[in-house]
């Protein structure tokens, strides 16, 4: 039927228990290992919360998030990440049962929001700089970069692989490469989001509220 | 497609239908239910934050225990972790890196506190310390 089916026609025998079952399809290796990266990355992204915590009143006189941070932008970046969440959730779905235009529709989506959500970013960090807040001027201001900044590295990067995986998509069809490497995607992409909900909580809405 | 094989599930796959199709409905509504938990919580958080009509120590806690709830409700929702036998390695990786992160979080804010508590200069002091 589709290549979905042929990975799982491997699988031996119904009632053998997944101990005894053989080797798993590479869907699964593929996924679980990504999964592996994920949550290492997220270890990364966690020494820089701690680094963050640690400096956030390490003003050395300059400006506090207080007066730096914008609640409307955050607010609307969060908007933005949680509906690309969604739509590529809804992209997995698409590809999942093999329909092209739905998969092109919710990606183009996907990635239309993920790039206003760095143009916000992007904007934000510049009118910081313009008022003297560069990463230089304080360890608050370095770490507030170093944290926020990286994930934004992470969507930029997020935003170039899903443009590849659409070409492959054009060109080399729904195979079952492509369909592992669409899976890694849209665990990269929903891992971005639960990165940015714990970022928008600790950065700026506790930033605001001292 | 074969109907009840008890293999292993890969993170970010619903669960494998015992039918033959992937039941697209159902996908469409969980991730519907998700995104709507997490506006929710998303719109508390921000409400806490700006609002005077709770108790202040209190908000930080109360922001931090919606973040966690929403990253809750994005792992279950959106990357399709559960508690069945099929995830079992998924959970038991994603129970070591919450391990590690809580480690490294808490760890570093507890021994900074500790040596910031132990290193008291007044502030004037310290500028002139920070300057050479």
């Amino acid at each position: 039927m589709n290549a979905a089916a042929t990975v799982d026609e491997l699988q031996p025998d119904a009632l053998v228990p997944a101990g005894e079952a053989g080797p798993a399809s590479k869907r699964i290796v593929v996924a679980y290992g990504f999964w592996i990266f994920l949550l290492s990355d997220i270890v990364m992204f966690a020494a820089l919360f701690a680094a963050y915590a640690v400096l956030k009143s390490g003003t050395a006189g300059g400006p506090a998030g207080a007066q730096l941070f914008n609640q409307v932008t955050a607010a609307i970046e969060t908007a933005c990440l949680l509906v690309s969440s969604y739509t590529c959730g809804l992209m997995s779905l698409a590809i999942r049962s093999q329909r092209r235009p739905a998969t092109y529709f919710f990606a183009a989506i996907t990635f239309v929001l993920g790039v206003a959500f760095l143009a916000l970013e992007l904007r934000e960090f510049a009118s910081m700089i313009a008022e003297g807040a560069t990463p230089q001027r304080s360890a608050f201001l370095s770490a507030f970069f170093a944290l926020v900044g990286c994930h934004g590295l992470h969507v930029g990067v997020g935003l170039i692989w899903l443009i590849v995986m659409m070409a492959q998509v054009a060109f080399m069809g729904f195979r079952a490469s492509v369909q592992r490497r669409l899976l890694c995607f849209s665990l990269f992409w929903h891992a971005l989001d639960i990165i940015w909900v714990g970022l928008f909580t600790v950065v700026y809405l506790m930033g605001i509220i001292q | 497609m074969t109907t009840t094989t008890r293999s292993d599930r890969a993170p970010g796959d619903a669960a494998p239908s015992p039918e033959v199709q992937p039941t697209a409905p159902a996908g469409v509504l969980i991730y519907t239910i998700g995104l709507l938990l997490a506006v929710v919580l998303t719109a508390t958080s921000f409400w806490v934050a700006n609002t005077s009509l709770l108790w202040g120590p209190g908000v930080p806690l109360g922001l931090a225990v919606l973040a966690i709830a929403q990253m809750g409700v994005h792992l279950v929702f959106f990357l399709h972790i559960t508690t069945g036998p099929d995830s079992t390695n998924n959970v038991l990786a994603l129970a070591f890196g919450v391990l590690i992160v809580a480690l490294v979080i808490a760890g570093s804010l507890w021994i900074m506190a500790n040596l910031n508590a132990n290193m008291t200069m007044s502030p004037g002091l310290m500028d002139l310390h920070m300057q050479r």
